[in-house]
């Protein structure tokens, strides 16, 4: 009986995810290793160097993956309230205890050893999350349930904006698409993407200019439906608080972002050219990586990374290492193995009888989007800069053991996707 | 399987979206653009440039004429600089502490993280001190690079300048030339610049973000070391060179002397001149606005861009062509009743000489005698063929190198006036013959040459019938290579049995009692020579003497001009006759005349400025050819006047000039 269960829990864990785990694993340690590479001190290998640690962290990271599928994937069910609630209690917590790093009060010092409650607060959310729907299976047609998912994913996300990670916080709306998933309207996602439109838009357009363009929008819609009285009201209202929107991006941007905040938005807007300033991160990124070309400059061959003109260099930045120095064949590599991950993690999600597991999978897929498109895209200058890590690749254990219990969770459900939990 | 499977599609969709964006920029940054690939070079690249001591050159003696000097620029990475004590590093210096505040701003304003000049040749008491308390300024480094010297401090427009590159050098060498770099501006330091210069060594260093240091890059695979330039070997004597530029002092003149079997140079004096140590480091804007300032204008390279009627010394060239032609033969005389009727002008002769042959005619610079020959060459096809012959005339004196650059290796060589017939027949339309153009038979009016074509004359006749082409360079480099157009013998078109008589003539001149040079006999020595007494519508006439000596072999040729010096027998024989017996010689004998060095040294010749009171101007040098030849510019004022009088003004046109007899023994002034 004992036999039978171990072939049957290596026959349904979807190695080829955790392979695709390993080899970003692979890749971001020997980026790290390259980014910290100093060919005077190249002597052997030292455990006490980053690239050291980050070796540590991989291993353990795998252990701790390989051990979740020990657990009984049922307990994650069970346990979703008590794990979001500590992890909430975690993140009121580090607003009090916590170490502040580069202006955000993200981390508990235990020991040598720092802890990052906001990366843990994503599976907690998921886990939660996933309950809520696979218990009163709402299709998100009433108020009511969009507004509890809602609270689910505000709550930690606003903790979050208090220490303030901005960065880390915006993550969290990536539970938008399992909510759409679930059943959640295609109108949210669209007033989103709205948002984000108008929101750019505001600050490339004279003010008067978009209220014209709206009204415009809005007059002709109107002018198409003008038999349906339904329409021609929610019409009118949405120009209405477009308008109002446009208004009120413009207080909030001055209001209650912070100043480099501001600046890193107007940089990736192009508003502003900033080479020494906030804009150096951005800038030398982009060199490193353009300087890469098509081939890279080799294997710890990279000028621009090894001799510090990119900061934060090893952590949120790595990808300007992979890009100097495997050039576009190696980015379109760890793309490709992220969309590799991405596309199977969504498929994988689909095959589940449990609603539980599909939600949670879904949140997996997505948190990870996010990360690595806000990521890269941050090196390469087409997002403002938002200092979140790329999974598996940044150097960091917090980052790396909560993106691998995050993964390995989802595998264990699917292992378990035959039974019912 | 519910029926919002299908919203898997459009979350699979937008991943796929945002990949393809992603790779998108990743393309364009990565393999379209390559700004970044050069933004990533100049980030940590650095190139520190190793400057090539720059070729010596030496005269024909192996005496070294032009060498380098070590001077040290202090450099300075606006980026590295910390603060430091400004008072050290300004009495360091010997400067201000504004002055060390306002440079530091300025290296600032050029590059912050490339090395940059902060001062530049610092003196070497100032190296010494800052080599001290270099540590205490940190981004500031002293490079040493070298400058040229010239031990003998002459010869100024010759050697040129060396001057830091402008940026229209820059393009112009297409990259060849980096800021900071020199260039030779003019005379030899110019022409052979592409010998002189070396090969500028290049190191190329590793810089990280704080800007220390990194190592070479590549492992020193691009690095090069700095390759000194070529050594060059001039032709010139360097002690008759000093010895013109003396004789030359307070004059405005010329002086080129050529050894005739080879064509090199043996001096090449353009007086005033000036001390090429002043165009050297950083006095060179201060000192070169005192040279443009000064109404003699040194900076004109006289021997090749100062032009000048060549007179009477046009007279032997004059003959051998007619010789030659068959116009005339070696005993053809002519009555000289002391002056030539060009139609019914008069063409002054000094003296009456009677019956004269040509060899008593070229030693006594009968103007009768030549406008006789030339009337003989341009009429022997008849009047009606007349514009034809001249033509022919022109191209036959053409080859002696009349109106057309000799092609020395000196930037900015003038090729004179020599009309062709069309030039005329644009004037007169087909209505001229030799009296309108009677002043060339005697080297006046519009003809001008610069004294190298004359001393290039010289160089022909010496050798009988061919000269080669003049030059100041004779090796270049380790192995001394001589360009082979130097090699060439140019025949000017005169068979050698004709040049004894000419030669016999120019012998009389300087060697005879009734020469017209003869008190610049040289003991011991035949030189033949041919004075000139050069027309000067603004002043005194010019002196010209050109000649070569010794009469059978000759080493040297010379060409002589000294501005409002008068008779040509006066000033520039005598200058000749020390030149060539110092170079034949190696010493000067006292001379029976009492002529010296020293007396002609010290004479003043310099013409008067005319107007104090406005800006410096002073009477026209004919060497700077401002004027329009001045018979030309007469016949265009009389066209507007009277065109139907034309032909009889322009037979007034020609200006005799005032040939020398007799001359009285020159007290020198």
């Amino acid at each position: 009986m004992m036999q039978q269960q171990g072939n049957r829990f290596f026959f349904n864990v979807d190695w080829i995810t955790v392979l695709i785990y390993i080899a970003l694993c692979a890749v971001g340690f020997i980026n790290v290793y390259a980014s910290i590479y100093n060919p005077d001190k190249a002597a052997g290998f030292d455990f006490s160097s980053s690239y050291g640690k980050q070796l540590i962290y991989v291993i353990t990271g795998l252990i701790l993956g390989l051990s979740i599928l020990l657990f009984d994937g049922r307990l994650f069910n069970v346990f979703a309230p008590f794990i979001y609630g500590a992890t909430l209690f975690l993140l009121v917590v580090v607003l009090f205890v916590g170490r502040n790093v580069g202006g955000n009060q993200a981390w508990i010092p235990i020991g040598s050893f720092r802890l990052q409650p906001s990366e843990f607060a994503k599976f907690g959310t998921a886990l939660l999350l996933a309950r809520y729907v696979s218990t009163f299976n709402p299709k998100f047609r009433d108020i009511k349930s969009i507004v509890i998912a809602g609270l689910i994913v505000l709550a930690p996300l606003l903790l979050i904006m208090l220490q303030p990670d901005t960065g880390s916080a915006l993550v969290f709306l990536a539970f938008m698409f399992p909510l759409y998933r679930e059943g959640l309207s295609g109108y949210f996602l669209l007033i989103f993407l709205g948002m984000i439109v108008l929101f750019v838009a505001d600050f490339l357009v004279p003010t008067y200019i978009l209220i014209i363009i709206l009204t415009t929008i809005g007059g002709l819609f109107i002018y198409n439906n003008r038999r349906k009285q339904k329409i021609i009201i929610s019409t009118v209202l949405v120009t209405i608080i477009a308008i109002v929107y446009l208004f009120v991006v413009k207080i909030a941007y001055e209001k209650v972002l912070a100043p480099h905040q501001r600046s890193r938005i107007e940089l990736m807007l192009g508003l502003k050219a900033d080479n020494k300033g906030a804009g150096y991160n951005v800038i030398q990124s982009q060199i490193a990586i353009g300087s890469g070309q098509a081939t890279g400059r080799g294997f710890l061959q990279g000028t621009q990374t090894k001799y510090g003109y990119v900061p934060a260099q090893s952590t949120d930045f790595i990808f300007s290492t992979v890009g100097e120095e495997w050039g576009f064949m190696g980015c379109s590599v760890v793309i490709g193995l992220y969309m590799f991950l991405l596309l199977r993690l969504i498929n994988l999600a689909e095959r589940q009888r449990s609603t539980f597991s599909r939600v949670y999978g879904y949140s997996v897929a997505c948190i990870l989007f996010f990360h690595v498109f806000i990521n890269i895209g941050m090196t390469i200058g087409i997002i403002p800069v938002i200092g979140i890590p790329l999974p598996f690749i940044s150097y960091g254990g917090s980052s790396l053991w909560s993106f691998t219990i995050l993964l390995f969770i989802f595998l264990k459900l699917d292992s378990n996707r035959m039974g019912f939990i | 399987m519910d029926q919002l499977f299908n919203r898997k599609y459009i979350v699979q969709g937008l991943f796929i979206v945002i990949a393809l964006i992603l790779l998108g920029k990743l393309f364009y940054i990565q393999i379209i653009s390559d700004k970044a690939f050069s933004s990533a070079e100049s980030n940590v690249l650095r190139k520190i440039y190793k400057y090539p001591a720059r070729g010596a050159i030496l005269d024909r003696n192996m005496k070294v004429i032009v060498q380098n000097e070590p001077v040290y620029d202090l450099m300075v990475i606006p980026n590295e600089v910390k603060p430091f004590d400004t008072l050290a590093l300004a009495n360091a210096l010997e400067i201000t502490i504004e002055d060390v505040r306002k440079k530091l701003k300025k290296a600032r304003a050029q590059s912050t993280y490339q090395s940059t000049f902060f001062e530049r040749q610092i003196s070497v008491q100032s190296y010494a001190r800052l080599q001290e308390i270099m540590y205490r300024f940190p981004g500031f480094r002293t490079q040493d690079r070298t400058i040229r010297h010239y031990p003998d401090s002459i010869a100024g427009q010759l050697f040129g300048y060396v001057k830091e590159v402008s940026p229209d050098d820059i393009e112009k060498s297409e990259g060849y030339y980096k800021p900071g770099d020199f260039i030779g501006k003019s005379g030899l330091e110019r022409s052979y610049e592409d010998f002189l210069r070396g090969e500028k060594g290049e190191t190329r260093i590793l810089y990280d973000a704080k800007n220390i240091a990194q190592g070479s890059y590549a492992n020193g695979k691009y690095d090069v070391n700095a390759v000194s330039g070529d050594r060059l070997i001039s032709s010139l004597d360097i002690r008759i060179q000093r010895l013109g530029e003396e004789l030359m002092k307070n004059k405005v003149g010329a002086i080129v002397a050529i050894e005739p079997s080879t064509g090199e140079i043996l001096a090449f004096v353009s007086s005033p001149g000036y001390d090429p140590n002043q165009l050297v480091g950083k006095d060179w804007g201060k000192n070169y606005m005192s040279l443009i300032a000064n109404p003699y204008r040194p900076q004109i390279v006289r021997p090749i861009a100062g032009q000048y009627s060549p007179g009477s010394s046009f007279k032997p060239v004059d003959a051998l062509v007619a010789l030659q032609d068959g116009a005339i033969d070696p005993n053809t005389t002519f009555f000289c009743p002391g002056y030539y009727m060009a139609g019914n002008h008069k063409v002054k002769c000094e003296h009456v000489d009677g019956t004269i042959n040509m060899q008593r005619g070229i030693a006594r610079s009968c103007n009768t005698y030549f406008c006789h020959v030339f009337q003989s060459i341009i009429t022997k096809n008849g009047m009606k063929n007349q514009r034809q012959t001249y033509a022919n005339w022109h191209a036959q004196i053409a080859k002696w190198g009349f109106g057309q650059k000799l092609g020395i290796d000196m930037p900015f060589e003038k090729k004179g006036i020599f009309y062709q017939g069309e030039h005329y027949d644009k004037i007169y339309g087909k209505r001229w013959g030799y009296t309108t153009v009677i002043s060339q038979a005697i080297g006046q009016g519009e003809i001008t040459s610069t004294p190298l074509q004359m001393a290039n004359v010289m160089a022909a006749i010496a050798n009988r019938g061919y000269y080669l082409k003049p030059h100041l360079i004779k090796g270049i480099g380790d192995k001394n290579v001589v360009k082979k157009e130097y090699v060439v013998k140019n025949y000017v078109g005169v068979d050698e049995k004709y040049f004894p008589v000419v030669i016999n003539g120019m012998r009389d001149a300087v060697n005879s009692p009734w020469g017209t040079a003869k008190e610049s006999q040289i003991p011991n020595i035949i030189m033949c020579g041919k004075t000139g007494t050069v027309q000067n519508p603004h002043g005194k006439n010019h002196s010209v003497f050109i000649g070569f000596a010794p009469m059978d072999n000759p080493k040297i040729a010379i060409a002589v001009i000294v501005e409002n010096g008068g008779y040509g027998g006066s000033y520039a024989a005598p200058i000749s006759s020390f030149m060539v017996e110092k170079y034949l010689t190696d010493s000067i004998k006292p001379r029976s005349n009492g002529y010296t060095v020293k007396a002609f040294s010290e004479t003043n010749l310099l013409p008067a400025l005319i107007d104090k009171t406005k800006k410096l101007k002073l009477t026209k040098l004919d060497s700077l050819n401002l004027k329009k030849a001045d018979s030309l510019k007469r016949v265009k004022d009389s066209l507007k006047i009277k065109p139907a009088i034309l032909k009889q003004t322009v037979a007034t046109k020609p200006k005799a000039k005032q040939p020398v007899v007799n001359q009285k023994p020159v007290t020198n002034k």
